[in-house]
């Protein structure tokens, strides 16, 4: 697979944690492959992936949860490698938030100032601006278990601010809350992200979260980070078809590489031919078999002469788009999705029309074809 | 089709009833004894008769006053503060090991969790007995605690491991993330969220140890007879219904003691494992 140089992103702030080919293995089973990985100082960096991509394993690893087997990490510059996790100085949310049942809200919030002997009037200042931060000003006195599960979230989160942290770790922090309450949650942890200037580490499966809130990305698969990119570069250049097929959905059309020219790539689809970028087609020869990837957005309806042709099988209504899908023989699964803006789609191309399909150059990813 | 419905709604009914009464007599067969010695108690003459003819409550007075009861309850709470609170510190940390740490013996520890009743009393009795007369302390506390430790430690080590496995271990892991060393983080957050499970396990060894009889009966000499053995001397002389009295006073007593407990430290949830959170 595609191995991401050390510099990926060549990043002008100074390095927030960097991670050294990190390796961490649970008996015989490799949980993380010699990750590396730097992260700006006040970046939002988030790791996405299936589960058991080994993405809480590197979260643990930087908390100091987990020892590594090999590789180094580093925090502000400082090797992290003989700190125990309570002298890091690293802010953790849990998925299940962790709060301590039996102490308040504000002791809860308290508690990492408490640990560091500040005084008490400097604590309660702290507190106090820490839950007004998260808007929870008037909860102090309450029990965690008083609290609703967004609520308990915001205690979780000024939990781990109040001390100042270098590095803010979030583990799946909304996938216990409700799609309404996640989106608004995601845009203030944003914001606040963006106050505090934190360098932040955030671990999500859901791929729309990480497009929406992240910096950059690092999706991972099988222990490995696949592709380190803004969410626009994972999104329209993935390097990895695993991550052209993990991020967005994705229609895939069988090809053969035509010719190469420079950084440019001819591919032949069916009668057609189709431009893309030749980076992901390293070691492949003219004549090689390739998967063309492209976004449903990406699909439009050509008058006649498009690259493939087929039969419109129905529709799916999603508010603010149209997805039209399309029986295709020479796509992948023989049906391709076409996402059409709108509510008009199902009258300009009703079930069993005849269509023509096209796209715009660019707008296809080509990768060696897995298909045996 | 009507005249079906109606002999079906009565079947219903029957089933109902039926249920409940099985219910009904379940429950009385289990405090049916309870309920014959608590009205015994109250009989006037001096022999163990049901229903009472009379009612007094002369029996109480002699339960309260009677010496070898006296001495028997002091001696059963001496015993039972020395036996259940060693069996609470060795058994808590005998249930530390076995959640944290993996070490040989880790399963033969854990059989004991499990399976604390293969061996019968009477020969943990016999067996200490036996052993205490090899160093000629057949007459001492010292056997009693020792005897009861051993009879009373699966009950607490089993408490307390549940109340462990019950802990979110995150919640450790918070507290390391936030600064706190692992000897503090055990301090400030483990240990208060344990205290349920360790009274609870702390209670039951004190009354099991309060009402053990069979192996007391092989450890204990004169002096240090517990209460059960004192009120088994006291039968084997006389019949009258001194006994039922001071079951009257031990139910209530007990179950006081159970309720305040429950109200304070709510004992259901550290019962069961499946049932926390």
């Amino acid at each position: 697979m595609s191995s991401i140089p050390p510099d990926v992103a060549s990043q002008t702030r100074p390095v927030g944690v960097q991670i050294d080919g990190v390796t961490k293995r649970f008996g015989d089973a490799t949980a993380l492959h010699e990750a590396w990985l730097k992260i700006g100082q006040g970046e939002f960096m988030t790791l996405l992936g299936p589960s058991g991509c080994g993405k809480t394993t590197l979260l643990n690893l930087i908390a100091g949860f987990l020892e590594a087997d090999g590789g180094e990490i580093f925090v502000s510059g400082s090797l992290m490698t003989e700190t125990p996790p309570y002298d890091r100085e690293i802010g953790v949310v849990f998925q299940n938030y962790a709060l301590f049942p039996h102490m308040s809200v504000a002791k809860n919030v308290g508690y990492g100032l408490r640990m560091r002997g500040v005084p008490k009037r400097e604590i309660e200042q702290r507190v106090a601006e820490a839950l007004a931060l998260v808007k929870l000003a008037a909860f102090g006195d309450r029990k965690p278990r008083q609290l609703s599960g967004g609520q308990q979230q915001r205690v979780a989160l000024a939990r781990a601010l109040v001390i100042r942290p270098k590095v803010l770790l979030l583990d799946e922090p909304f996938s216990a809350l409700d799609k309404n309450l996640r989106g608004s949650m995601q845009v203030e942890l944003k914001e606040i992200q963006r106050k505090l200037g934190v360098t932040t580490i955030f671990v999500t499966h859901d791929q729309s979260e990480a497009l929406s809130m992240s910096d950059r990305i690092a999706v991972m698969s099988d222990g490995r980070i696949r592709q380190v990119g803004t969410p626009d570069e994972i999104y329209r250049r993935p390097l990895d078809p695993f991550v052209a097929a993990f991020v967005g959905d994705v229609n895939v059309l069988p090809a053969r590489l035509e010719r190469r020219l420079g950084d440019m790539a001819t591919v032949a689809l069916g009668e057609g031919r189709v431009q893309v970028r030749a980076e992901t087609l390293d070691g492949l020869v003219p004549g090689a078999a390739v998967d063309l990837f492209v976004r449903p957005d990406a699909m439009r309806f050509a008058d006649a002469d498009g690259v493939l042709a087929g039969t419109v099988a129905t529709h799916v209504y999603q508010g603010s788009h149209v997805d039209v899908l399309v029986d295709v023989p020479a796509a992948r699964g023989g049906r391709v999705t076409v996402r059409v803006p709108g509510h008009e789609a199902p009258g300009r191309w009703p079930a069993g029309a005849h269509v023509s399909l096209d796209f715009a150059a660019g707008d296809a990813v080509a990768f060696a074809s897995d298909a045996k | 089709m009507r005249r079906r419905l109606i002999p079906a709604r009565i079947g219903e009914r029957i089933l109902k009833v039926a249920g409940w009464s099985v219910v009904a007599l379940i429950v009385a067969f289990i405090i049916l004894p309870a309920v014959v010695v608590a009205i015994s108690a109250f009989n006037d003459r001096a022999i163990l008769t049901f229903p009472p003819q009379s009612w007094s409550l002369r029996w109480f007075r002699r339960a309260f006053t009677y010496r070898d009861f006296a001495v028997g309850f002091q001696n059963g709470l001496i015993i039972t503060a020395f036996a259940s609170s060693i069996a609470l510190v060795v058994g808590a940390g005998f249930a530390f090991a076995i959640d944290r740490y993996s070490f040989r013996g880790k399963r033969a520890l854990e059989a004991m969790l499990t399976s604390p009743l293969v061996i019968p009393h009477f020969t943990i009795g016999l067996g200490f007995l036996i052993l205490a007369a090899q160093v000629h302390a057949t007459r001492t506390f010292a056997l009693v605690i020792v005897c009861h430790v051993v009879l009373v430690l699966p009950f607490v080590m089993r408490s307390v491991y549940v109340s462990l496995r019950n802990l979110d271990g995150r919640l450790e892991l918070a507290a390391a993330s936030l600064g706190a060393r692992p000897g503090m983080a055990l301090w400030t957050v483990t240990l208060p969220l344990l205290i349920p499970g360790l009274f609870s396990g702390w209670l039951f060894a004190a009354i099991l140890s309060f009402n053990e009889f069979t192996a007391s009966l092989f450890v204990t000499a004169q002096a240090t007879q517990t209460l059960p053995v004192a009120m088994y001397n006291y039968v084997r002389e006389y019949a009258d219904p001194t006994l039922a009295a001071l079951s009257v006073i031990y139910i209530v007593v007990t179950a006081g003691l159970l309720t305040l407990a429950n109200q304070f430290l709510g004992l259901g949830k550290v019962l069961n494992v499946e049932h926390a959170r």
